[in-house]
């Protein structure tokens, strides 16, 4: 028992978890431990504590957990995993969901049971480095030296690896339809997380509002090829102009704002443009929104399976290739993926110009860059008009490959994922943000048939990765030349 | 005439809950300098527990409306502050001294969490609650027929907001706590060095935020009889722009940024046309920050070197 609690006050340990559970079981007592029911008479309450004493003993375990691993202790978190491990094991093993133990694993969906084998494997994990740590003492200091010299080329290495294996992915024989298509959301998010990175990431403006400029450049494809007929490969630097127009104008009279109010201008501005989307019936389609947008053509050949009336050519035919609705699919897959390393290429290349040295300068001091003779309204204008360029081509595209657009696609919510990639992936780095992209958008479209747990679980995730990495998963927010290298002392 | 007396005695109304929504905001970001982006879906928590206790009281045979009321009250702002106390306590505590970014990533987080929290909980379906209070007073009567009415309901949430503030008042400028609070707003290491306790503050401010936001809940499903897991939302980033719109960090403000925007709702959907209320409020947010950029009454924020 005291090799147990090594290094722990046992007082402070009780007292944190029973007020852990205390709070917890007031806080689940009323919203969870009552269902409320609807009846023919109105509502009713149904009472179900048995989730409010799973929720209690789910935080008794995990908080006993966090404050020895807090305190640097292994041996009580080792054993608390293993408990809950176990706890969630046997049934799910032995199949016997039914049995007492069946309270503890309250989810309809096997792959959450399996998914909630997390937590103790992550609890048991981080006991056994501090186990590993206490047994030898490390020389982190030093490797950590090694670490930025190599840590470019590194970085370089992986984004080169990652691009040829993106590239080869379709053609694979890992290339299912579902894959691709589910990587070509991911994609999509990439891009825009790498466009709004320019507005954030380098010039250090906070928007909110960024999923506007998405919805300018999807509807701006769905009208214009509504109205006039023009194809997607006209429209779409038609819509990053537009978009890009839309930036300027609405950033015009808010750049002057600093940080909080410029993010709630720009969060009421994306709202504005959602309700006008959804009251201009006439013209948007309102609620219905807009379908039929035509598909993009490779170079002018369809995906279809038969010829088109006026006689031209389809993909499948003008190749010799049997029609496979797949082709569709890998096309669309390449075209954002070219879409977004574009939008890369884009971003290395404008840091080291004079305008992206002037992001990353205003970003850094704004007074500073006004005593140079920096204009920061345009600086920061030309930042949101480019930013939401990349945002009206990503629209655009998505208008393309859903067929089908409409105001709910373009909530606050959207804004705030796209933002939560950025600031997770690491403030201004790029590889970061096709990590947390990955993450945050490929692992939920994976678990489609968790549903509601979802959301919850995208919350959690994002709570979780900034308290342990508050700078983000590849954290460095370097300005890409210092006149004094890092460290020097002056 | 009388229509316009009745727009009025909506946008009060509106404007009354708005404004306590505001207070939270605003009083958080004053002292951590965060947008407390969880503390709408702290109100919807707060208009749950309102329906569910009203409910037990039901079942349970209170039916003097007053003592209804205030046990509502006092178990709605005991549960739901401890929703704001636990929220700081995970998700920005340990973010305090992070860039600016990360408790604003970590707050967004929260909200999502807390929203589909609710609906897993209870359902996405509205809730609805029978009337409680019916029936007003006739203030003027047009001889078309139309009347100006205000509610019975309409003037327990004025009056119940104008208590608050009273209390709420005297609680920041006559109270210790209030003492610390301001104290940790203009400088929290100077606070700390005096002996004041940052982390107790700053949680008592998000319990205190949490508690109006309840009280807002509670009048809410009371005014509209209708609550779902979504209403945080929209009536969040309505209050946030009423608490800037006022001028954030100032309480006062709050209170008129949220009287400000429910006036403007009202009137704009009185007038013109309710689709477009919300391009209203957000509008006249935006004209009052580029013409006046710290809020009506904020002070001037003075960037130094």
């Amino acid at each position: 028992m005291t090799g147990l609690l090594a290094g722990l006050d046992g007082n402070r340990l009780l007292r944190h978890v029973l007020g852990a559970v205390l709070i917890t079981f007031l806080m689940t007592s009323l919203i969870v431990g009552l269902e409320l029911v609807a009846t023919q008479t109105g509502l009713s309450l149904r009472p179900r504590y048995h989730i409010v004493l799973y929720c209690v003993v789910v935080v008794a375990l995990g908080s006993t957990a966090v404050f020895a691993l807090a305190e640097r202790s292994w041996r009580l978190p080792m054993l608390v995993g293993v408990v809950i491990a176990a706890l969630l094991l046997v049934p799910l093993l032995t199949g016997n969901l039914a049995s007492d133990l069946a309270f503890l694993l309250p989810f309809p969906v096997a792959p959450l049971n399996w998914l909630a084998l997390l937590l103790p494997a992550f609890i048991l994990i981080r006991a056994a480095q501090l186990a590993y740590a206490s047994a030898r003492p490390p020389a982190a200091a030093a490797r950590r030296r090694e670490m930025t010299r190599t840590g470019k080329l590194v970085s370089l290495g992986l984004g080169l690896l990652l691009i040829l294996v993106a590239f080869a992915f379709p053609i694979s024989p890992w290339g299912s339809r579902q894959l691709v298509d589910i990587l070509t959301i991911v994609l999509i998010y990439i891009m825009l997380g790498w466009g709004l990175n320019i507005v954030v990431g380098l010039a250090g403006l906070l928007d909110l509002g960024y999923v506007a400029f998405y919805a300018v450049g999807a509807y701006s494809y769905a009208l214009l090829s509504e109205y006039f007929g023009w194809s997607f490969w006209v429209c779409l630097p038609l819509a990053g102009l537009f978009a890009a127009s839309f930036g300027i104008v609405l950033g015009f009279p808010v750049l002057r704002l600093r940080g909080d109010y410029l993010a709630i201008v720009t969060l009421g501005f994306g709202e504005i443009i959602r309700v006008v989307l959804i009251n201009w019936y006439e013209f948007t389609g309102g609620p219905d929104g807009i379908g039929g947008i035509p598909r993009p053509s490779f170079f002018g050949l369809p995906f279809q399976a038969n010829p088109p009336r006026d006689g031209g050519e389809t993909f499948a035919s003008f190749f010799g290739l049997s029609f496979d609705p797949y082709h569709r699919i890998a096309f669309l897959y390449y075209l954002i993926l070219v879409l977004a390393l574009f939008t890369n290429w884009f971003t290395i290349r404008i840091r080291k110009l004079p305008i992206g040295r002037a992001w990353e300068a205003l970003r850094e001091d704004e007074i500073a860059c006004r005593a140079l003779g920096l204009n920061p309204t345009n600086v920061k204008l030309a930042a949101f008009g480019i930013g939401a360029m990349f945002a009206g081509f990503a629209g655009s595209f998505f208008a393309a490959r859903q067929g089908f657009i409409s105001p709910e696609s373009f909530v606050f919510i959207e804004s705030a994922v796209i933002l939560a990639i950025v600031v997770l992936g690491g403030l201004g780095s790029q590889l970061g943000i096709v990590f947390s992209a990955a993450i945050l958008i490929g692992l939920p479209e994976f678990f489609r048939e968790l549903e509601d747990y979802r959301m919850l679980a995208f919350g959690l995730v994002m709570v979780l990765i900034m308290i342990w990495k508050p700078t983000g998963l590849v954290s460095h927010r370097d300005p890409t030349i210092r006149l004094h290298p890092r460290g020097d002392g002056r | 005439m009388e229509y316009f007396l009745q727009q009025l005695v909506n946008g009060v109304t509106l404007g009354a809950v708005y404004g306590l929504i505001a207070i939270g905001y605003s009083m958080v970001y004053g002292i951590i300098g965060m947008i407390n982006f969880a503390h709408g879906d702290i109100f919807m928590i707060g208009a749950f527990h309102a329906l569910i206790v009203f409910l037990i009281l039901g079942a349970v045979g209170i039916s003097w409306l007053p003592l209804a009321l205030l046990i509502v009250l006092i178990v709605g702002i005991l549960l739901t502050s401890l929703y704001g106390w636990s929220v700081e306590r995970i998700a920005y505590r340990p973010l305090r001294s992070s860039p600016r970014l990360a408790p604003l990533i970590s707050a967004i987080g929260a909200s999502i969490f807390l929203q589909n929290y609710v609906q897993l909980a209870q359902g996405a379906r509205p809730k609805p609650l029978a009337q409680m209070v019916s029936g007003g007073i006739t203030l003027v009567q047009s001889d078309a027929g139309f009347a100006a009415r205000v509610s019975y309901i309409q003037i327990v949430i004025v009056l119940l907001t104008l208590a608050l503030m009273a209390v709420f008042t005297w609680l920041i400028k006559g109270t210790a706590l209030g003492r610390a609070q301001r104290a940790c707003e203009q400088d929290r290491k100077m606070a700390a060095l005096l002996g004041v306790d940052v982390d107790r503050t700053i949680s008592l401010t998000f319990v205190i935020g949490a508690s109006l936001a309840a009280v807002a809940g509670l009048m809410f499903t009371l005014y509209y009889g209708v609550i779902d897991f979504f209403i945080g939302f929209v009536a969040g980033i309505k209050a946030f722009t009423a608490a800037v719109l006022g001028g954030i960090g100032s309480l006062p403000g709050a209170m008129l940024g949220g009287l400000l925007i429910g006036l403007i709702e009202a009137f704009w959907s009185g007038y013109f046309s309710v689709e477009y209320k919300d391009v209203a409020s957000f509008g006249v947010l935006v004209l009052v920050l580029i013409f006046r950029p710290t809020g009506l009454l904020g002070r001037p924020e003075i960037e130094k070197v």
